[in-house]
C-alpha cells in the first residue's frame, strides 16, 4: 500500500467515526440555541439506532431504516418536550430520564436482533467528482448520511445566522421574556427545536447501526451522545466549530485502532478511554477561557419558561 | 376547553407525599400495557415481577442485597442534588470505591488482622471521594460543567477496572480468567444471618439516619438547602458556594465508594470486569423517587431493588426478558418528574369563553 492510499484509508475511518458525533451535535446545537438543554441525546440516539436497524431488517431498505430512526428520535424528543415545556420539569433530570429510558427501551426492542447480520447502507458516488484521485473517494463517494451531515451544518448556519427564523430561535434562547412580549410563541419554537434535535440524534443512531457497525449491539452508542453534548460546548454554540470538533473527536476515537495496527504497545483500555479523557480536557480548556464559554452561551439555557398571563 | 397549569401559592404538602405514589401507579399501568402488547397477561406478569419475589425469604434477602448499594449511593446524591450540583457519575465513584477497597485483599492478601476490614472500608470511601473530587475541583476552579465531566469519568473508571482485572490484578492461579484472586475470609464483610445478606445494608441504614439528621437538624443541612435554592441569599449569609460544591461531591463520592467496596467485599468477594448492574444510574432514580429525602430514599431504594429481583424472577418464571427492568426504571423516573409538577402547580380547566373574559378584564 502506498503512503497516499494509507493516509486515505485513515481519513476514511475518521469520517466514519466523526459523522455520528457531528449529526447528534448539530441537532443539539439548535436545541440549546433555543434555550433548552436536552441531556437525553444518548437515549434518543440509541433508540434511533435500534429502530433504524429493526425497520431495515423488516423492509430490507436502509433508507426506510433511516426514516424510522428519525421518527423514533422525534418521538423520544416529544416526551422530553412535553415534560420540560408543558409540565416545566427540571431539564437536567428529564434529560437523564430520557437517556435511562432510551437505553432500557433499546435493550428490550433490540434483544431479538442480537447477532443478526445487518444490511449496510451503500455509498453513493457522485459522477465525475468521485473519480478525482485522493479527494474523490474521500469527499464524493460517501453514503447519504455523510452528505446529510455536511448539508445540515451549512443549513443550520444559514438558518441560525442568516434568516429571520434563526433570529427568532436565538431570541427565544437568549431572552424568552422579550421574545414572548414580541408575540413569538416560546413554547412552539422550543418544541420545533427539540424535535429537530431528536431527528438529528435519530440519524446519528441510524449511522451507528447501519454504517459504523451494520448490526445491533446493546449499548452501541457507548457515550457518543454525551460526547456530542460536550462538543456543543466545545464549539461555543457555533455550527462550523461543531464540524471541526466532531472531526477532532472522531480522529481521537479512531486512533486506538491505527495505534494497534502500527504496533504501539499501550494498554487497549487506555486507548479506549482516550475520547472520554479528551472530552474532559477540552471542557477544561473551554471553561478556562471566559470569552469562549460566556459570550456565546444562550442566556436562557436550561431555564423553564413560565408564561405569565 | 383546555387544561392550564396554575401556580400554587405554597408547595402542596399532600402532593409531596402523593405524587411519587401516583408515579408508581402510572408506571404500573404503562407496564401492564407493555406486557399486553408483548402477549403476556398483565396480572400474571406484574405478580411475577412485584409480588412473587416478596413471598420467599431467599428473595427478600436478595432484595436487601440489591437495595443496599442503591440506598447508600442515592442518599449521597441527594445531598449533592439539593445543593444544586449534578453529580451523575456515581457509577464511576462506585467503581473506584470498589478498587480502593480491593487494594488490601488483592495486593496485601497476607494482611488479615482485625484492622483489615475497617481499613478497606476507609480506602473504599477514599477511592470514591478521590474520583468525585475531580469534577468538584474542575467545577470550583474553572467552572467546568460537572454533568459532563462526572459522566465521562464513569467510562474511564470502567476501563481502569477492566485493565486491572485483565492485567496486573488478575488472579495468578485463575487460568487466565479476567478476575482477581478470591478475597480471604478476613477481607469479606460479615454476613447477617445464613444467606447472602451482608452488613452493607447496615451501612445504608446508618447513612440514611446520619444524612437525615444532618439535612433536617444541622446548620450544614440548612446551608446546603439555601445554597441550592437561592445561592445569592446564601452568599449574603456568609455561606461558601465552593464549600458546598465540595461537600456535596465528597459526601456522594464517599458513599458511592463505600457502596462499591461493600459490593465487592460483601457480595462478589473478588473483582470482575463487571461489578454493577448500573447501581450508580439507578440510584439517581432512587434519589428523585425518594424526593431527595433520606427516609423517602430508603423506601425508594427497596422498590428499585425489587425491580431488579422482579426482573430476574419474571425471566425465570415467564421467560420475560430482564431488559424490561430498565424500561420500568426509566418510565418510573419520567412519571416521578412529571408528577412533581403537581407539587408546585395545579391543573385548571379553562374554557375559551373564560379566557376571553379574563383578557378583557386585564
Amino acid at each position: 500500500m502506498s503512503d497516499l492510499s494509507m493516509i486515505e484509508a485513515v481519513l476514511l475511518t475518521i469520517i466514519t467515526a466523526s459523522t455520528p458525533l457531528l449529526l447528534a451535535a448539530i441537532g443539539e446545537l439548535v436545541v440549546e440555541r433555543s434555550g433548552v438543554l436536552n441531556l437525553g441525546v444518548e437515549g434518543m440516539m440509541i433508540v434511533g439506532a435500534v429502530m433504524g436497524f429493526a425497520a431495515t431488517q423488516a423492509t430490507g431498505s436502509p433508507y426506510i431504516g433511516i426514516v424510522a430512526a428519525m421518527i423514533a428520535g422525534v418521538a423520544m424528543s416529544l416526551l422530553f418536550g412535553f415534560l420540560t415545556l408543558n409540565l416545566m420539569t427540571n431539564q437536567v433530570a428529564t434529560g437523564l430520564a430520557l437517556t435511562i429510558l432510551g437505553l432500557g427501551l433499546s435493550g428490550m426492542v433490540g434483544e431479538a436482533f442480537i447477532g443478526q447480520p445487518g444490511i449496510s447502507l451503500e455509498p453513493i458516488a457522485i459522477p465525475g467528482l468521485s473519480a478525482i484521485p485522493f479527494i474523490g473517494p474521500l469527499l464524493f463517494n460517501q453514503d447519504i448520511l455523510v452528505y446529510a451531515s455536511y448539508g445540515l451544518v451549512i443549513a443550520v448556519y444559514f438558518v441560525l445566522f442568516r434568516s429571520r427564523s434563526g433570529l427568532i430561535i436565538r431570541a427565544v434562547g437568549d431572552n424568552h421574556g422579550s421574545a414572548h412580549s414580541l408575540g413569538y410563541s416560546v413554547i412552539k419554537v422550543r418544541y420545533l427545536a427539540v424535535m429537530f434535535g431528536g431527528a438529528c440524534s435519530g440519524l446519528a443512531g441510524a449511522y451507528l447501526s447501519l454504517i459504523y457497525t451494520p448490526q445491533w449491539v446493546e449499548g452501541m452508542t457507548a457515550g457518543r451522545g454525551w460526547i456530542a453534548l460536550a462538543l456543543v460546548v466545545f464549539a461555543s454554540w457555533r455550527p462550523a466549530r461543531v464540524l471541526v470538533g466532531a472531526y477532532l473527536f472522531g480522529a481521537v476515537s479512531i486512533l486506538q485502532f491505527h495505534a494497534q495496527a502500527a504496533g504501539i504497545a499501550l494498554p487497549t483500555q487506555l486507548m479506549s478511554a482516550l475520547p472520554y479523557l479528551a472530552t474532559i480536557i477540552v471542557l477544561i480548556i473551554i471553561s478556562r477561557s471566559k470569552t469562549l464559554a460566556k459570550v456565546n452561551t444562550p442566556a436562557c439555557l436550561g431555564k423553564p419558561f413560565v408564561p405569565d398571563r | 376547553m383546555r387544561i392550564e397549569l396554575e401556580k400554587r401559592a405554597e408547595h402542596s404538602q399532600l402532593m409531596t407525599v402523593v405524587s411519587p405514589l401516583i408515579a408508581i401507579g402510572l408506571t404500573l399501568v404503562c407496564g401492564s400495557i407493555l406486557f399486553v402488547s408483548m402477549g403476556y397477561s398483565p396480572v400474571e406478569a406484574l405478580y411475577a415481577y412485584f409480588i412473587e419475589p416478596l413471598t420467599t425469604s431467599w428473595s427478600i434477602e436478595e432484595l436487601l442485597v440489591k437495595a443496599g448499594p442503591l440506598i447508600l449511593i442515592a442518599v449521597g446524591l441527594s445531598v449533592c442534588f439539593l445543593s444544586n450540583s449534578w453529580n451523575i457519575g456515581a457509577e464511576g465513584q462506585f467503581t473506584m470505591g470498589a478498587l480502593g477497597g480491593s487494594i488490601i485483599p488483592v495486593l496485601f492478601y497476607d494482611f488479615t488482622g482485625p484492622m483489615a476490614l475497617p481499613l478497606m472500608v476507609l480506602m473504599g470511601m477514599l477511592g470514591g471521594m478521590a474520583w468525585a473530587s475531580i469534577p468538584a475541583f474542575l467545577k470550583v476552579r474553572f467552572g467546568t460543567n460537572e454533568i459532563l465531566t462526572s459522566l465521562m469519568l464513569v467510562y474511564i473508571a470502567q476501563y481502569i477496572l477492566d485493565f486491572l482485572v485483565r492485567g496486573p490484578w488478575r488472579d495468578p492461579d485463575g487460568f487466565n480468567f479476567p478476575e482477581s484472586r478470591i478475597f480471604d475470609a478476613a477481607h469479606v464483610l460479615p454476613k447477617i444471618g445464613e444467606g447472602r445478606l451482608h452488613i452493607g445494608m447496615i451501612f445504608a441504614v446508618v447513612a440514611v439516619l446520619v444524612v437525615w439528621w444532618m439535612l433536617s437538624r444541622s446548620l450544614k443541612g440548612f446551608e446546603i438547602k439555601v445554597m441550592g435554592e437561592t445561592p445569592r441569599a446564601g452568599r449574603f449569609a456568609g455561606f461558601s458556594s465552593k464549600g458546598v460544591v465540595w461537600f456535596g461531591f465528597l459526601v456522594s463520592g464517599g458513599l458511592a465508594g463505600l457502596a462499591g467496596m461493600a459490593e465487592v467485599s460483601g457480595s462478589i468477594e473478588q473483582l470482575t470486569p463487571v461489578i454493577s448492574p448500573g447501581y450508580g444510574f439507578t440510584a439517581i432514580i432512587v434519589a428523585f423517587l425518594g424526593r431527595l429525602n433520606p427516609i423517602g430514599i430508603l423506601f425508594a431504594g427497596l422498590l428499585l431493588g425489587l425491580s431488579y429481583i422482579g426482573g430476574e424472577a419474571a425471566q425465570v418464571s415467564l421467560g420475560l426478558t430482564d431488559k424490561i427492568t430498565r424500561v420500568f426504571q426509566g418510565m418510573l423516573l419520567f412519571f416521578v418528574l412529571a408528577c412533581d409538577t403537581l407539587i408546585l402547580y395545579r391543573f385548571k380547566l379553562v374554557s375559551n369563553a373564560n379566557r376571553v373574559k379574563e383578557a378583557a378584564n386585564v
